[in-house]
């Protein structure tokens, strides 16, 4: 799917195409849902596999499970406070999932489950449900007044609740559209210089000489990429974290 | 863009899918496999505690060893200076007493000494007497032909005396 003739396709990298045969086509089973089960997989022999030694002086794989439980952990209870550690397992899940995800998608011949809006709005309104639920269940119908702040003017009500709703309800358009546009913006970008390559190989004597400077412009990206892929998850979570701040204590 | 064709299928069934896969990864994390790690991570937690205050348990009896062992150092050099002072003391006093002692040996030898020389001075005076008297006596009865021997006596007497005083 590199260069068809002379035009840049880079976008059919993102079409769905059924995965796993005749049995995942009659389920709808994608290549996208094959690459969320490896990540899962991924994630589960870490923390199950890795952790198995259960020493106390952790070897590379165990310190790794660890480093990610911690991380995140602290992430949670920095965030929330005590209140949030109930919450750690879905941030944990839902952090390592994306991230999985992310740099699975780095990986020749991979999918990349990240760059589907439809899959980060998703995953954007588990969070948007759960972080109204919380605040509902703790605050009951307090949690309306979280739209007009106290201590405001009254007058101004007529401006600022609205504004607060909406800033309410974007939340998880922000959230999904942010995870979608960078990882669609980064694997477009890696097309098509990866199609320069080849299409400036094919110019003559010269050609292989100057696909030389796409290419390692790619290998910078691909590092770049890797470090989006972890900031992008890292801002999943520490935003669903703060949400869920917001839901727990109200301001 | 693929993401976008909302007519296709496929996109809802990936949601579906992503539904039962993320809910199966959490149900399997929050159940079984995240408090497995926090449990190997608190097991650590408390065995680290643990050795932190047997360390602690370890230093503080150290410590009060070290201060026992000092304070016995303290007391022996306690009682090694009141021995050596007692020793020096009876020391003296033993010095003292044999001093004076001996003060009072040699006192009473010097006494007894002055004692033997006045005596043995007294007995030359009183046989010089005689001597005196004698040879005064033959001396004026051979010059005067006779001799009053108690004149001649106190005149020696006074002579003798006359010479003591002088």
């Amino acid at each position: 799917m590199a260069a068809e003739g002379k035009t840049i396709d880079a976008l059919s990298q993102f079409e769905l195409t059924p995965a796993l045969g005749v049995l995942g086509a009659a389920v709808n089973f994608t290549q996208s849902n094959l690459h969320m089960l490896i990540a899962a997989a991924i994630i589960l022999a870490l923390m199950t596999w890795g952790m198995r030694p259960r020493a106390v002086v952790p070897g590379r794989l165990q310190s790794l499970a660890e480093a990610s439980y911690e991380f995140i952990y602290r992430m949670v209870t920095d965030q929330v406070g005590e209140e949030g550690k109930r919450f750690f397992p879905f941030v944990f899940t839902l952090f390592m999932f994306i991230l999985v995800g992310n740099m699975l998608g780095l990986l020749p011949y991979a999918f990349t489950f990240t760059s589907h809006i439809a899959v980060t709005f998703a995953l954007a309104a588990i969070v948007f449900v759960l972080i109204t639920v919380v605040a509902l269940m703790i605050h009951g119908r307090k949690f309306f007044g979280y739209f007009f702040p106290e201590g405001a003017p009254v007058w101004l009500a007529p401006i600022i609740v609205p504004v607060e709703i909406v800033s309410y309800l974007s939340r998880p358009v922000s959230l999904s559209i942010r995870l979608f546009a960078n990882m669609v913006a980064g694997h477009v970008m890696l097309k098509v210089f990866a199609t320069f390559v080849v299409m400036l190989a094919g110019l003559g004597a010269v050609g292989p000489f100057l696909s030389v400077m796409p290419l390692a412009l790619n290998v910078a990206l691909v590092g770049f990429e890797v470090l989006v892929a972890f900031l992008q998850a890292y801002v999943f979570a520490i935003l669903t974290c703060i949400y869920l701040h917001d839901a727990v204590h109200l301001h | 863009m693929p993401q976008l064709d909302f007519d296709n299928p496929l996109l809802l069934a990936q949601v579906v899918w992503l539904l039962i896969i993320f809910g199966g990864l959490y149900l399997l994390l929050a159940g079984k496999v995240l408090p497995k790690v926090g449990e190997v991570l608190e097991a650590r937690a408390a065995r680290i505690a643990a050795d932190l205050e047997a360390a602690q348990a370890a230093k503080a009896a150290a410590d009060a060893a070290m201060a026992e062992m000092r304070a016995a150092i303290e007391k022996a050099r306690a009682e090694a200076q009141a021995a050596v002072a007692a020793a020096l003391e009876a020391a003296d006093a033993e010095a003292q007493a044999r001093s004076e002692a001996l003060n009072a040996r040699l006192a009473a030898q010097i006494a007894a000494a002055e004692a033997r020389i006045e005596a043995a001075r007294n007995a030359a005076m009183g046989a010089l007497r005689d001597v005196a008297t004698e040879t005064a006596t033959a001396l004026v009865a051979r010059l005067t032909g006779s001799a009053d021997p108690a004149r001649v006596q106190a005149a020696v007497d006074r002579a003798l005396a006359a010479r003591g005083s002088a």
